[in-house]
């Protein structure tokens, strides 16, 4: 169980994380409280230099579980250790000095640069902020290093430090967005569909800036991703959610040549290949139906409207994460009870 | 897919005019559509895949785009020339559209009936009972439940998948000779990715409709078409039957996109190849061969001159001053 893996190598450990979006009440006064179950008991750990792979349909609360690690949310409850420490018990200023560690890379380069800064200080923007507030020892000369530093080794021109967002184009503005990231030197960086609005070509040269990335640093990602060719590429371990849980996880190559769970079974099946050979004998499982909207309580298994092996003690009492195999867990009663 | 071919795209030309100068989005695109066929038009954002599409129905915003040259013959029509009137009859009749994002392309405000039994009764001449009953129909096909329910609710009672669902349905609902679909899929999840594009090859190959699909995955166009183009900056830089293309990419670019796809079926491990630099700015684009700069087996030629397109034989035809005509 993840719960009890929390050796030294061990930098992030989440423990029955749940982030529950109030939405009113049920009628005028004195109704029930309604609530948006996003993320509902998701716990797992990730080693130093480990990247996890975080992926899921729309909805099913990837992001939010980013963000709740993030403490951008302040979780209903559960558990955030990094490096031992849980952040969702530290106080405001406590927080601010541990999410040193802790960056975040976000999906839409045009949305998280702000367009009247320029690249270079965007890049020292964090360092700013945390020499300003007494946490980081920079001086405006190493600041202005580290900013071209930065830039090189993300693959920009250190000449394009006075250019503002608009004249980059989406590929380059996600490098700025990365140097971002890396200017406090984090360990655990939050990729939350980091190349999902980049172009095949331009896709593939920022994966591999993310693995270069982890080699030389030292990195650890928690990688978000709705596409599952790319969550192979990048990840070690893989983490499958759907409707704010985790439905299975285990190690890459295990989990993408020996899926356990159905709902796993068919996002791998759906998954386009880029072969017509393959693809013209493909035998694919067709789910019927839509991801339920998360805002009700549900009993039971919470894939049980669309999965295609439901039983019926499913329907009554839902399944936990366990180990089915060796470092294999799966929420599925069709491995145990 | 027959030989028979129901349309036929020639030199097409659409220019947009900016401040900053001209953008060539279209810049001399030919190709061939057969009966029944299901073509497919790859290429990365701004290659000018939409804007070919929409070229072909003349539906490009004048002033600032303008179809500049080239000719779209539909049925002895040219259809760069027709009339707006006579146009209006082959738009949504046809031919139709199911574009990226079903919300934007349905009236919010209108019952699904409404917008569906317009367009039928318009194109078809049934009455409305007729037309209502032929709209449910075309809804039951395209697999939405109790559609003579759903038929009177709004658009925004259904789920994304279910809206693409409407819009296949109603884009269907004319028994059209060509239905474009541009990125139908590219909004929607993988596992309901897989519905909608299946329903998409039933009911196409039952109607004998004929397909264009844009998009930008591989994945997609591996698995649904007969036929491919891939664009580059505006211009077809290779076309081929599918199989054919990904068997044996020809072009530097076509090769270097099938390489670095990520791939389910192949473990990680290796490193991802990857095309180096940024598409290109397509304003005041030189007539050379605009992935030269990114290309690894660039000449002196090919930033001299644009590459004549060539036919290498096997139906596979390439843009590339790498290869010769086939004798």
């Amino acid at each position: 169980m993840a719960n009890n893996m929390g050796g030294n190598d061990t930098l992030l450990d989440v423990q029955d994380l749940k982030m529950h979006f109030p939405m009113g009440r049920k009628g005028l006064i004195g109704g029930k409280h309604q609530y948006v179950y996003a993320v509902d008991g998701v716990s797992f750990t990730i080693k130093k230099g480990e990247t996890l792979g975080l992926v899921g349909e729309s909805g099913c609360g990837k992001s939010t579980t980013a963000r709740a690690i993030a403490q951008l949310y302040k979780p209903t409850s559960g558990v955030v250790n990094l490096n031992g420490r849980d952040l969702t018990k530290l106080k405001a200023k406590e927080l601010h000095a541990a999410r040193k560690g802790m960056q975040m890379v976000f999906q839409d380069p045009y949305a998280s640069l702000n367009p009247r800064m320029t690249s270079g200080d965007i890049i020292a923007e964090p360092m700013k902020i945390y020499s300003r507030k007494g946490l980081l020892a920079i001086s405006k000369k190493e600041m202005d290093e580290r900013v071209e530093q930065l830039m090189e080794r993300v693959g920009l021109s250190r000449f394009f430090r006075n250019r503002y967002p608009h004249e980059f184009s989406g590929g380059q503005r996600q490098r700025i967005g990365i140097a971002r990231a890396l200017a406090l030197r984090p360990e655990l960086m939050l990729c939350d569909e980091a190349v999902s609005a980049l172009d095949v070509s331009i896709q593939a040269q920022i994966l591999n800036l993310f693995k270069d990335l982890q080699d030389e640093f030292g990195l650890t990602y928690l990688f978000i991703a709705h596409d599952l060719a790319v969550i192979q590429y990048i990840s070690t371990r893989v983490a499958v959610m759907y409707l704010g849980i985790i439905a299975e996880i285990s190690g890459s190559a295990d989990l993408y040549k020996k899926p356990l769970h159905p709902y796993t079974q068919a996002l791998l099946s759906a998954a386009p290949i880029p072969d017509p050979g393959i693809e013209k004998d493909r035998k694919r499982i067709i789910l019927t139906g839509d991801v339920p909207s998360p805002d009700k309580e549900r009993v039971g298994c919470y894939f049980y409207d669309r999965c295609w092996k439901r039983m019926d003690k499913c329907k009554e009492s839902r399944p936990q994460l366990k180990e089915a195999e060796p470092g294999h867990e799966v929420a599925c009663f069709l491995y145990h009870d | 897919m027959t030989e028979e071919v129901i349309l036929q795209v020639k030199d097409l030309k659409t220019y947009f005019h900016t401040d900053e100068g001209i953008v060539k989005a279209v810049d001399g695109v030919s190709f061939d559509l057969h009966k029944g066929e299901t073509l497919g038009i790859v290429g990365e954002s701004g290659s000018g895949k939409s804007v070919t599409n929409l070229s072909i129905i003349n539906m490009i915003p004048n002033p600032p785009g303008r179809i500049a040259g080239g000719e779209v013959l539909f049925g002895g029509q040219d259809l760069v020339k027709l009339p707006i009137g006579e146009l209006r009859k082959i738009r949504g009749n046809k031919i139709s559209m199911i574009f990226q994002d079903p919300m934007t392309s349905l009236n919010p405000f209108l019952r699904i009936s409404t917008q569906m039994i317009e367009t039928i009764v318009l194109h078809q001449g049934l009455d409305k009972k007729a037309a209502k009953a032929k709209a449910i129909e075309m809804l039951k096909l395209a697999g939405i439940p109790a559609p003579e329910k759903r038929i009177d609710q709004y658009p925004h009672q259904f789920s994304g998948g279910m809206r693409q669902r409407v819009m296949i349905a109603m884009s269907l609902s004319c028994n059209p000779e060509i239905l474009i679909a541009d990125e139908p899929t590219s909004a929607l999840d993988v596992t309901i990715q897989a519905q909608i594009l299946d329903i998409i090859r039933d009911l196409t190959a039952r109607l004998g409709t004929a397909v264009i699909l844009i998009t930008h995955s591989l994945g997609v166009v591996a698995g649904m078409c007969d036929t491919l183009c891939v664009m580059y900056a505006g211009r077809i830089v290779e076309r081929g039957e599918t199989a054919e293309v990904f068997g044996e990419p020809k072009h530097p670019y076509t090769q270097g996109l099938i390489k670095s796809v990520p791939r389910l079926d192949k473990a990680s491990g290796d490193r991802l190849f990857s095309i180096r630099g940024q598409p290109p700015n397509v304003i005041d684009l030189p007539d050379c061969c605009p992935f030269y700069p990114r290309c690894d087996k660039a000449m002196d030629v090919c930033k001299r001159k644009y590459p004549a397109t060539k036919d290498t034989g096997n139906r596979h035809a390439v843009a590339c001053w790498l290869y010769t005509e086939a004798k």
